[in-house]
């Protein structure tokens, strides 16, 4: 059995209460730190455990705390991203719906590490649910002096807030999430100055997703040089994996980093391998923004060698051949699914949920929903692969915030690895229009764009 | 942007509400209390099944912000319904993970069982239904979710929609 530091106690009954989850060992690292270590040292342990941004970015997260800004006299602030959209990701959710002293936990230990005495978790509107669990968490932990004044008699003060969001992906970008909890629109900010200078009410602010806050509990209960031993290369510690789509068996899954690909799709012990005896198509490893990849590139690099569960490993080939590890979202296409329709489902989601700033993601995300969907719905010629092709590569590189490359990753990737799946619906439309998946009356996404 | 059918000129806080508003305003520095709106325009959905623009006007006042900060924001979010729509609003991810898993379908018998479309209201004011997008709980697709507690229903077939429907709407005889 590989090694669980997050999801440990996921079983036990009452885990979810303040009571079970200090009596499984919670809490203790919060005593760690406010009695016995200095703020600069935890920092340390976080830059020794090598722990790296579970968001997506895979930013070391000791690094990114060290950049945060400490001038006299102004707060400093930790908001914790818990806006969890990318499809393809739900592990943050998860982990809040079962373990949320977890995350408060975390928080505490982040917060002081900082010198906060002020967070925000930062939740997407729609976990309501979660939001309540969340709030008596805070409030469990507080009438047991983990919270609020002179914690422990140690003098720090913290207060956590949950704020809701409102039903928009972008706010997961950290800037638009800051302007979001300010109150605003949720338009990405024009960096720098980041977030570690200006940041919250224009203070020194750190962002980090629920899962790498999380991590640092089991980093100050075993040391961070510990923490370091699990896992390969730069890829430390163990990683929540949501995988989704056409496996035996979907759900969350803790890996240690490292773990061979083949084995987390194929073993019993995670996903069980590709539901109702089919064969694996392709995979899109990390999230809905990553290049998706066939079968055999999944499993072994371009060299032969085995794929594992890493960051360097996935992306071994650069996108020619690889992919990203990302947030984690691991989807699985079984050999019936169609990439056309799954590429226009992404572009229409992507163009849902650009913010609008930028022309090239406003409009070309549009664009690539078009044309996607004249060739899925057997409308389309040759040359719009061509030109979803030029689209793509002219809104990469080009935008304010990375949700511009999302979108243009998952067509180029697409493109790339099942040309002739876009050609097939080129050359066979009468078969392509015939496949309406019983949505013969359902009018609106799906009404034919191209009369 | 607003038209007629968004007014509700009726539309007061209840000391209630306003105490919750209180509570909110009350996580942020001075003179932040704008960091509230996304909050209070939820509590003012839970509230009324939706957020007109009298409501936003009076959000405005209480925050001490212009109005048109209230509209931008509510118009830029999507789970905030400008518009009174049916009692129980059904909201289905129609993201690509659930769609691996049948969520289009489910959405075509979503349909045909209440005999509207996207957006529309059953004759009996009751129910409402959307696409939506990915709600972060794709290994458990396909799924939906109803307002205002935001209640999840997960791995859905023809089945379960129905049993959900029919005791929605015994619920409420
Ligand atoms: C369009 C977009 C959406 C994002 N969504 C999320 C999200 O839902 N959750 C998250 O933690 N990070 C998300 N990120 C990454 C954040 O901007 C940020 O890098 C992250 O929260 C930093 O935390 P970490 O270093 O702990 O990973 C998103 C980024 C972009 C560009
Ligand atoms: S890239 Fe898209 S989402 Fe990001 S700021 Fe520009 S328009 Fe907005
Ligand atoms: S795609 Fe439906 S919940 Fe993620």
């Amino acid at each position: 059995m590989a090694r669980k530091l997050l999801l440990t106690h996921i079983d036990v009954p009452g885990i979810n209460t303040f009571e079970v989850y200090r009596q499984k060992g919670g809490y203790v690292a919060v005593e760690k730190v406010i009695k016995t270590m200095s703020p600069e040292d935890v920092v340390e342990e976080v830059k020794k455990s090598g722990l790296r941004g579970r968001g997506g970015a895979g930013f070391p997260t000791g690094m990114k705390w060290s950049f945060l800004a400490k001038p006299e006299g102004v707060p400093r602030y930790l908001v914790c991203n818990a806006d969890e959209s990318e499809p393809g990701t739900f592990k943050d959710r998860y982990l809040m719906t079962h373990i949320p002293h977890a995350l408060i936990e975390g928080m505490i230990v982040s917060s002081f590490a900082l010198g906060a005495n002020t967070s925000y978790i930062y939740v997407r509107g729609e976990m309501m649910p979660q939001i309540r669990i969340l709030e008596r968490a805070i409030a469990e932990a507080k009438e047991n002096g983990f919270l609020g004044k002179n914690i422990l008699g140690s003098g720090y003060d913290l207060e956590i807030y949950v704020q809701p969001g409102g039903g928009a992906y972008i706010c997961g970008e950290e800037t638009a999430l800051l302007e979001s909890l300010e109150g605003k629109r949720g338009n990405p900010r024009i960096k720098p100055p980041f977030p570690a200078i200006a940041g919250l009410y224009n203070c020194p602010t750190v962002v980090n997703n629920v899962e790498s806050i999380a991590a640092t509990v089991p980093i100050i209960n075993l040391g961070g040089e510990e923490y370091a031993t699990i896992g390969v290369e730069r890829s430390t510690g163990t990683k929540l994996i949501s995988a989704s789509g056409n496996i035996v068996k979907p759900g969350v899954y803790e890996i240690e980093l490292g773990l061979p690909v083949e084995e987390f799709i194929y073993s019993d012990e995670y996903c069980g391998g590709i539901a109702n005896g089919k064969r694996m198509k392709a995979v899109v490893a990390g999230g809905s923004s990553v290049p998706i990849l066939p079968a055999n590139l999944i499993l072994k690099t371009a060299a032969g060698n085995s794929r594992l569960m890493t960051y360097e490993s996935l992306s071994d080939g650069g996108f020619q051949t690889g992919t990203m590890l990302g947030s984690g979202g691991f989807i699985v296409f079984d050999e019936d699914q169609c990439v056309v329709r799954n590429t226009w489902n992404f572009a229409r989601f992507y163009h849902h949920e650009s913010c609008g700033q930028c022309s090239p993601c406003r409009e070309g995300t549009g664009w690539m929903e078009k044309v996607l969907h004249k060739i899925e719905s057997g409308h389309g010629s040759m040359s719009d692969i061509d030109l979803l092709w030029d689209v793509q590569r002219k809104i990469e590189g080009n935008t304010i915030c990375p949700l511009g490359d999302a979108a243009a990753w998952p067509v180029a990737a697409a493109i790339r690895h099942f040309r002739d799946e876009f050609e097939w619906h080129i050359l066979h439309p009468e078969e392509s229009q015939t496949r309406n998946y019983g949505l013969a009356h359902y009018a609106d996404p799906l009404q034919p764009i191209v009369s | 942007m607003l038209s007629v059918k968004q007014h509700n000129e009726n539309v007061t806080f209840s000391p209630e509400l306003l105490a919750k508003f209180g509570e909110v305003v009350g996580r942020y520095p001075e003179g932040k209390q704008k960091s509230g709106l996304l909050p209070i325009l939820h509590l003012v959905q839970a509230e009324f099944g939706w957020v007109s623009a009298d409501a936003m006007d009076q959000v405005a006042v209480y925050l001490h912000i212009l109005p048109i900060e209230v509209y931008e924001v509510a118009t830029f979010y999507t789970m905030f319904l400008l518009e009174p729509k049916g009692k129980y609003v059904l909201e289905i991810c129609r993201t690509g993970p659930c769609c691996l898993v049948g969520a289009e379908r489910i959405m075509g018998h979503l349909e045909q069982k209440l005999g509207v479309r996207e957006g529309e209201v059953t004759a009996d004011g009751l129910f409402s239904w959307r696409g939506v997008e990915c709600l972060a709980a794709c290994g458990f697709g396909p799924v939906l979710q109803i307002g205002p507690e935001y209640t999840f229903y997960e791995n859905l077939d023809e089945a379960k929609v129905d049993e959900l429907i029919d005791n929605l709407k015994a619920k409420t005889e």
